[in-house]
């Protein structure tokens, strides 16, 4: 028998109701039958793309996100045209204008806004409009073509949009604002006077801090009056002076309302039937009307309806962008200071780059840029995740960037780059290809650029472009990353849920842990599985059977994969000092398998590359006969311990680096960690052994030895924060132990040393492994606890047999 | 269809994969958490990565070099990747594992 399905109504066929509608086929395909009412005559297209179409950079049927057959294919009823004119609750039907009436078990509105409309006198003449629908823009579209000159009353984000638009289309254009810069809502007053000056360079008047008394003509707009008597002539008037929630249909219906439909954490109405999302609700007191807010609400409510009742709702911080050619503009958050915040300003008239900062107890409250907005999305993410950035407060200003970025060189303003400019280094994606496919694909959030086009997708480092790009393509409304974020598509769970959850529940399978947080697939992927086996293997030490199915080929065959299928060998040197015996035992090895290549690494190792797998068990045999251990070249795991030769030779050295390196390489061997993790030894401060780009640094000095953390050499070469200076060998393995323990314990899987202090901040830091000394040495008897299990040298027992079918074929026909 | 006795189920590991040498190339053999054993050419449509390395998901295979993931059925890349490996039929006649005969056999010959 087939099931009875539950019938779904929407009312309102724009952005936030069909995004709910998507996010809930994504979940439940057939759970109901659908039927969407809008009033307009489309199918739904993307409002925020508006702005392009009327300055011409882009036609309507691009801006078309779900076209007529979507609807098809995906059975939902579609009433274009059509408006809703009474919801009946008691018998749970809505009826139209015309007289149709549909009965519901779950309604969901998404009526949207109405453009606020100034009630002055003239108000109704034709050739007044607001700016908010494709038939607004068509309007303005056929005034630009017959008239002269354009009036738009409003200078806030839509009100400059527009008349750029207008000026593109060879308008003359006048800007009223009630206020004394534009955009107050989102810039300061210098940020503000920066735009407008800009934007008069390119053609368009400004009235500032005037008000409108009148608009004239007699059946036709002819001008504009001030309050002052002053006069001005207008073809075209636009109206964006802001938008109201569309709440009339909801109020007739007896549901409550506020300034907009009141809305629960699960985008429930007062009426438990009926859901709303999109500018129209009021959610914890506030409105929204940029589309990253409803997207996310849409994914709740779509959520809730699908009945799996798991997510909440919990507003959004919001960030915004000017969607005009050429212009960088950004602000998020509170950016007027008051009393106890502290600024930090940059203001570089002839470079046209303005940076305002807000601070409050060291965190980020808000932030304005012009003219230099890459780093936009990096502050906007501490500002979300209540970063401590105490320790950064000398170069915030001056964005992530001033830390160097190989790869892409330092292009600060994405809206001035050529296409052709390189973005993604790894995967070799220009900025046409990715601006074109966030078009043409109608893309909104970061993972689907990289789904798509792979820019960022390997190394990362360009992250904080393509969101720029994002940005700046979209506007304000790109879907920013919400601060905790799905670890992948299998969960609605982060990163901290799974630690957590795994602790406190003492879940010790993989399976458990996808049982306890729902996983919705059987098992898992290769993001999520090894993830949760390090999870398990940090929490668990030498409990947890350690699931070489979810380890990435190179931490499970014990060797690094290379493009052609074959392997490196990178024996263990103990702190980077050997002698004739060892390389001599090295060399007849690479001989007698007839390595290819002999190449010394970066961490003061010798690689063997080429090696087949189905030799690999044999060759580390010999390895482990000559006395080598696997040198984990491969793994998430402690890799190399660099060190100068210190004061057994050199005539500055000032304590023994190279035996303080091999003691903390023997202690740290073997263990595995979130990312990998590297650690140098440097016997005086000229810093031979690079020990400030490490993970984990010690730089001695002739009282001591100082201790510097979150070095990163790579991708992104960042300098080591001082943590503090000790004074014996014993403490500097001590603070190493505690330290990695923390790092074990803490980071995210897959999270360098650098990104994750980033996030946390080094206070934290020092608070954990400098000021509290009793968890300094938990952390560390917890480290050695650990270690007791892992230095098994795994070459050794795979040399002995231990999981042959991974090197040898099944069989050969 | 003629075939060919390569192994057992359990010589797999589950999630795992193993690889059979023919005269055509590699063949990874995969068997998925639920038991199904699916053969592949060994080589990702993308840049020729070796599949059997890869971690099994599903019934999927993420590719050890770029993470493509591969259908294990069907041979196709997920999207939005595009591309296709060629499959082969195998059967699991009570834990004994046959291979098609033709899969080991070089197409230009």
């Amino acid at each position: 028998m087939e099931k009875i399905k539950r019938r779904l109504v929407v009312i309102g066929n724009g952005m936030a109701g069909i995004r709910t509608l998507e996010e809930l086929l994504k979940m439940s395909a057939d759970e109901f039958d659908i039927t969407v009412f809008g009033a307009e005559p489309q199918p739904n297209y993307n409002r925020i793309m508006l702005s392009p179409v009327l300055s011409g950079e882009m036609k309507f049927q691009d801006t078309v996100l779900n076209d007529w057959s979507w609807y098809a294919d995906n059975h939902i009823t579609l009433h274009a045209g059509k408006t809703i004119s009474k919801i009946d609750r008691q018998h749970c039907v809505v009826e139209t204008e015309d007289g149709l009436s549909v009965p519901y078990d779950r309604l969901l509105i998404a009526t949207g806004s109405n453009p606020i409309m100034l009630p002055v006198p003239g108000a109704k003449l034709a050739g007044v409009i607001a700016y908010r629908s494709i038939d607004d823009v068509e309007k303005m579209l056929a005034a630009a073509k017959a008239g002269k000159h354009a009036v738009v009353i409003g200078g806030g984000l839509l009100g400059l949009e527009a008349a750029n638009g207008l000026s593109l289309q060879g308008m003359d254009v006048s800007v009223v604002h009630l206020c004394d810069w534009p955009m107050e809502r989102q810039l300061d007053k210098v940020g503000g006077g920066l735009l407008q000056t800009e934007l008069e360079k390119r053609g368009l008047k400004f009235f500032m801090a005037r008000q409108t008394e009148s608009l004239l003509g007699t059946d036709k707009v002819t001008g504009l009056r001030f309050k002052d008597g002053e006069e001005i002539a207008a073809d075209l008037v636009v109206m964006a002076v802001g938008i109201r929630p569309n709440i009339a249909l909801a109020k007739s219906a007896g549901i409550h309302c506020e300034r907009g439909i009141v809305v629960s954490d699960t985008m429930q109405t007062y009426d438990p039937k009926i859901y709303s999302v999109g500018e129209c609700v009021q959610h914890r007191g506030q409105t929204y009307g940029l589309v990253a807010p409803l997207f996310e609400q849409a994914k709740v409510a779509a959520n809730h309806l699908a009945q799996y009742g798991r997510m909440r709702y919990e507003g959004s911080l919001v960030s915004t962008k000017l969607k005009v050619t050429g212009i960088d503009l950004f602000s998020a958050g509170d950016f007027n200071p008051v009393a106890g915040d502290e600024e930090l300003l940059l203001q570089d008239a002839a470079r046209g780059v303005y940076k305002k900062l807000v601070l409050r107890d060291n965190k980020l409250r808000g932030a304005v840029m012009y003219g230099d907005t890459v780093d936009g999305p990096w502050y906007f993410q501490m500002l979300r995740d209540g970063t401590d950035v105490s320790e950064m407060r000398e170069h915030l200003l001056f964005g992530q960037m001033h830390i160097g970025d190989s790869g892409h060189g330092a292009n600060a303003s994405v809206a001035n780059m050529p296409d052709s400019a390189e973005i993604c280094g790894c995967n070799g994606v220009c900025k046409g290809t990715i601006v074109n496919t966030i078009i043409d694909k109608k893309l909104f959030t970061l993972d689907e650029v990289r789904a798509h086009t792979k820019a960022s997708a390997s190394c990362g480092s360009c992250t904080g472009l393509v969101e720029a790009l994002l940005a700046n393509t979209l506007g304000g409304d790109y879907s920013a990353k919400p601060s905790k974020k799905p670890i992948c598509g299998c969960t609605e769970h982060a990163h901290q849920d799974m630690q957590q959850t795994i602790r406190a529940r003492g879940l010790k399978t993989i399976p458990d842990v996808m049982q306890a947080l729902e996983w919705k697939t059987p098992d898992g992927c290769h993001v999520c599985r090894p993830a949760l086996n390090y999870y398990l293997l940090a929490a668990w030490p030498g409990e947890y059977v350690d699931d070489s199915r979810s380890r990435f080929i190179n931490e499970r065959v014990h060797a690094n994969i290379q493009k052609d299928g074959t392997y490196s060998v990178i024996p263990r040197i103990w702190g980077g000092v050997t002698s004739p015996t060892e390389l001599r035992s090295i060399a007849e090895i690479a001989e007698r398998y007839g390595v290819p290549t002999v190449h010394i690494t970066g961490g003061q190792r010798i690689g063997l590359y080429g090696i087949t797998k189905d030799n690999l068990p044999k060759m580390w045999g010999d390895l482990v006969e000559a006395g080598f251990v696997s040198g984990h070249a491969y793994g998430k795991s402690l890799r190399t311990v660099k060190t100068c030769v210190g004061s057994e030779w050199c005539r500055f050295g000032t304590q023994d680096s190279t035996g303080l390196g091999i003691q903390v390489e023997k202690m740290t061997w073997g263990s595995w960690t979130p990312h990998k993790f590297k650690i140098a030894v440097s016997g005086c401060p000229r810093n031979c052994a690079e020990a400030t780009i490490k993970d984990f640094g010690i730089v001695c000095v002739d009282s001591g030895y100082e201790i510097h953390v979150g070095g990163n050499g790579g991708v992104k070469v960042r300098v080591t924060d001082f943590l503090c200076k000790v004074e014996t060998e014993a403490e500097v393995l001590e603070y190493c132990g505690a330290f990695m323990q923390l790092y074990r314990e803490e980071a995210h899987y897959l999270d360098r040393t650098a990104p994750w202090i980033e996030r946390v901040g080094l206070a934290h830091i020092k608070k954990h492994i400098v000021e509290d000394t009793a968890g300094r040495t938990a952390l560390y008897a917890r480290f050695l606890e650990s270690q007791r299990y892992s230095q098994d040298d795994p070459w050794k027992e795979r040399a002995e047999g231990k999981e042959a079918h991974e090197y040898v074929a099944l069989a050969t026909i | 269809m003629d075939w060919i006795q390569i192994g057992t189920l359990e010589d797999i590991p589950r999630q795992g994969s193993r690889i059979v040498h023919t005269e055509a190339g590699e063949i990874a053999l995969f068997r998925s958490v639920d038991d199904q054993v699916f053969a592949l050419n060994n080589r990702c449509p993308h840049k020729g990565g070796p599949l059997a390395q890869g971690i099994v998901h599903g019934k999927r295979v993420t590719c050890p070099l770029h993470s493509w993931v591969i259908d294990l059925a069907s041979g196709e890349a997920i999207a939005p990747d595009v591309g296709c490996v060629h499959r082969h039929e195998v059967r699991n006649a009570q834990g004994v594992l046959l291979l098609e005969a033709k899969a080991g056999v070089c197409k230009k010959a």
